[in-house]
């Protein structure tokens, strides 16, 4: 049981030392990656835990992003306003969306939770709600006390305690009975059902929760960038995420940041003029074949790979 | 809002509506039959548009052959593409099919762009079918709009004539309800799968060329028919074409009149009829046809 | 009659698809002590019957009560939580957890405090006492740290009987609990029921007729949605329909 905290705790200490040796470029590239390791961290509660395949969780993200900016206003603000804000917003639409999608199962439900985040995605782009589709900018950054995030070090620190906390969080939901019941809602929902579980209830709980935690993403994306855009909320966003997911592996923690990372490397990679010349414009195929081998030899992503090495070693 | 405009957005409507059938119906046939869920679908619609923009040179003023040689080619597309990638999604989980189907759309988005280019065209109606009749003093409606539903509603009734009326209809319909027990009777079940797979490509895309003159031809259209038709197919009940023609022609009239209410805020119509249905009936309005 | 009060009582159950009648004004009563076994053909509606019972599928008609209490509009959880457990024709544990954390989570529904998440689930003494009982009551005790789905196909029965129990019902809904066991697993399978039927109000749908005879107190036969008898094991024997029923006209 102690040789599972090993590795989540040396990571976790590497990344809070790593600004002592990395350029900012890097240290940067960092943020850039724990941020959508808290989105990706979102999804798996809701994917690898509960076995809800939501395809439309950028809804979230970038509810709570333009929320952030929203709140913000012209003078910018407290953290402890705004981030709660960001966060509640996002979980309100999560209970909207959630109390209606999970009244449906399997394919549908994928299909209405999609239909719901265009919903969003179309309230930002064409109201005047915020800014249409050139987006909006952050003016000014959020600040607690000394904490100021427009400081490069600060939001590293941010970002990072906030990846850690979200990591040790979920870890710490996924051993409690709440989250031993999400496992077992999804390995047999109806033997819950006879065992008197209320299992609507609990997968609305996990799809709010999820949705939340998604929104302190969002609240993070937008401080690191300045400005928020609606493509955040787009369908392309929604299966980036389950990208994420699946090429780190389904039904860990440990796998939603590895996908986080690889996926967000993989995207560069696969820009690099130097490596794949005219290709490099048109990355987006490149991805697309690189999904289709993954899904159909790796179903269980990276993590899965390393147990087959493993298994293949002592075989 | 005076008759004729109140006329005109009707035929809108339905206009729209039955071209989202078109892209539905084949959506709901290939889930409702072989299981799959399939994001592709809407590039299908995308490839037939910009199979319009391509052909119009060779074709000049033939234009109904032009939609016969872009269905026919969409058809072999579709064929060779289950072939090759479909048939081995059948199996898998819905997450696999929805990751895979989704890179699909990127492969597809990409591809366009390599051979086509990322740029708006415009597709000209046949000169026969330009112009239009007059409702009223200012009013007129395009010929072209009535031959789009015309078009579609031919194409429905067709349909509507193979599933129940035709041997392959009623294989279809057996392979539908149990498919093991239709293989035992002797059925050729892949090949039937890849006649459906190809029939549903075919609709799309002869619904992406009808769109072409009306709509543009641009690269996002893909997408966001995608969506709408999944708006359909959870309103109408997954499998049920005529599920799926009632919700589109209710999405045509929510979507139409909701751009002339409530302008900026219309493009949420449908989601909103979606919650509605949701609440009161969530497994659509039709359970499955068969 | 002078009966002791049911615990479960059915009365006039219907259940309609359509134009199709799957259960037709069925009535039967569950008593603590007593084993119900039903009985009948293949489509006599015995699954249907067994989902409105459980509270998986609604009622066309009829009244259900727990203890004279009316549970017809609950939901299989709420009736689950009030003592009504079921038992599946497939079986339907899960097999990637240890046997006792199958039982555990089926213990767990009951206990308050679902939202205390700083607790450990490994750590709930409530759970975990309940399911231990549940474990012994089914003779799984040794298997408490397997994965479960590494144990034999009887095992699997038994676990599945267990995870029921973990939930300390009053009421047993057992749906073809001997299906696929050979002739041993079938004599430990039916001891268990034996030492249950004390405790409990049990209903046993059954197609292993030698089983039925052996356990039964009451045996109730269905076709086509119809009770056509409802008797004593001997007098069902008999049974003038029901041998009809079964082995056709002309005995």
């Amino acid at each position: 049981m102690a040789r599972t905290w090993i590795v989540p705790v040396v990571a976790a200490l590497v990344l809070l030392m790593l600004p002592l040796g990395l350029s900012p470029y890097l240290q940067e590239t960092v943020v850039k990656i724990a941020v959508y390791a808290i989105f990706a961290l979102s999804l798996e509660l809701l994917v690898g835990v509960t076995g809800l395949v939501s395809l439309g969780h950028a809804a979230f993200l970038g509810i709570g992003a333009y929320v952030t900016v929203l709140a913000s206003g012209d003078a910018g603000g407290p953290i402890a306003k705004i981030a709660p804000l960001a966060v509640l917003a996002a979980a309100a639409y999560a209970l909207f969306v959630g109390a209606l999608s999970l009244r449906t199962k399997g394919v549908y439900f994928i299909m209405v939770t999609l239909a719901f985040a265009q919903m969003a995605y179309f309230v930002f782009h064409d109201t005047r709600i915020a800014g249409g589709s050139d987006g909006l900018f952050l003016y000014a950054k959020p600040t607690l006390g000394a904490l100021n995030l427009d400081d490069k070090q600060h939001l590293y620190y941010a970002v990072i305690g906030t990846l850690i906390a979200t990591y040790a969080l979920l870890a710490l939901l996924m051993r409690s009975r709440f989250g031993h019941a999400l496992a077992g809602i999804r390995v047999n929902e109806q033997r819950m059902r006879a065992a008197g579980f209320n299992t609507y209830g609990y997968k609305l709980a996990a799809f709010v929760f999820s949705g939340a935690l998604a929104g302190l993403a969002g609240f993070l994306l937008a401080v690191k960038d300045g400005a928020v855009n609606p493509e955040l909320l787009s369908w392309h966003e929604s299966g980036a995420v389950l990208l994420m997911l699946i090429l780190g592996g389904i039904g860990s923690l440990r796998g939603a940041v590895i996908g986080a990372i690889a996926f967000t490397l993989l995207k560069e990679l696969f820009q690099l003029e130097s490596l794949l010349g005219p290709l490099a414009s048109h990355w987006q195929m490149t991805l697309g074949f690189t999904i289709i081998a993954f899904v159909a030899l790796l179903p269980k992503g990276l993590i899965g790979l390393r147990a087959r090495l493993a298994g293949v070693k002592h075989g | 809002m005076d008759l004729p405009t109140f006329l005109v957005q009707c035929l809108n409507a339905v206009q729209y509506g039955l071209l989202l059938f078109l892209v539905a119906s084949g959506l709901t046939l290939i889930f409702g039959i072989m299981g799959v869920i399939n994001l592709a679908h809407g590039s299908f619609y995308m490839i037939g548009a910009y199979m319009a923009f391509v052909l119009a040179p060779y074709f000049g003023d033939w234009f109904v052959t032009r939609l016969i040689v872009g269905v026919l080619l969409a058809a072999l597309f579709g064929f060779v593409l289950e072939w090759v990638f479909f048939s081995f999604l059948y199996q898998r989980e819905h997450l696999q099919q929805v990751l895979m189907t989704y890179a699909l759309i990127l492969v597809f988005e990409e591809a366009r762009s390599l051979l086509v280019g990322n740029d708006v065209h415009g597709v000209q109606p046949p000169p026969w079918l330009t112009g239009g009749f007059q409702l009223g003093e200012l009013m007129s409606y395009p010929w072209y709009r009535v031959f789009a539903s015309v078009a579609c509603i031919v194409v429905a009734l067709a349909l509507y004539f193979v599933v129940n009326r035709t041997r392959l209809g009623m294989m279809i319909r057996a392979g539908a309800s149990n498919r093991d027990m239709a293989r035992g009777l002797g059925l050729d079940i892949k090949l039937l799968y890849r006649v459906v797979f190809a029939g549903g490509v075919a609709l799309a895309a002869l619904a992406g060329m009808i769109a072409a003159p009306l709509s543009s031809v641009y690269p996002g259209m893909g997408g966001s028919v995608l969506i709408i038709c999944f708006v359909v197919v959870v309103i109408g009940g997954i499998g049920s074409i005529t599920g799926a023609l009632i919700a589109s022609l209710l999405v045509g009239f929510v979507d139409t009149f909701g751009k002339v209410f409530f302008a900026e805020y219309s493009g949420i119509g449908v989601y909103l009829l979606m919650a509605i249905i949701l609440v009161w009936r969530p497994e659509g309005l039709m359970k499955r046809a068969y | 009659m002078a009966e002791p009060n049911a615990l479960l009582r059915a009365s006039g159950l219907t259940r309609r698809f359509g134009g199709l009648t799957a259960v037709n004004e069925v009535s039967l009563d569950l008593h603590v002590g007593e084993v119900h076994a039903v009985i009948g053909t293949n489509g006599a509606g015995k699954s249907t019957l067994i989902n409105m019972l459980s509270g998986e599928m609604p009622a066309s008609s009829g009244r259900i009560e727990l203890d004279g209490h009316d549970i017809g509009t609950w939901s299989q959880p709420k009736r689950a939580r009030a003592g009504v457990g079921r038992s599946y024709q497939r079986t339907t544990i899960f097999p990637s957890f240890s046997v006792l954390e199958n039982c555990r989570l089926s213990a767990q529904a009951a206990l308050p405090r679902a939202w205390a998440v700083w607790e450990s689930a490994q750590r709930c003494a409530q759970s975990l006492a309940f399911a231990r009982a549940a474990l012994d009551s089914a003779g799984l005790t040794d298997d408490a740290a397997r994965p479960a789905g590494l144990l034999s196909h009887g095992g699997q029965r038994q676990l599945e009987i267990a995870m029921c129990l973990a939930l300390r019902p009053r009421v047993l809904l057992l749906d073809e609990p001997l299906a696929g066991m050979g002739a041993e697993e079938t004599g430990r399978m039916l001891a268990l029921l034996a030492e249950l039927k004390r405790s409990h109000a049990v209903l046993l749908v059954e197609h292993d007729m030698d089983a039925v005879f052996r356990i039964a107190d009451r045996i109730t036969v269905m076709v086509n949605g119809t009770v056509i008898a409802s008797d004593l094991p001997e007098r069902i024997r008999t049974n003038h329909d029901v041998q009809v029923a079964y082995l056709g006209e002309g005995h």
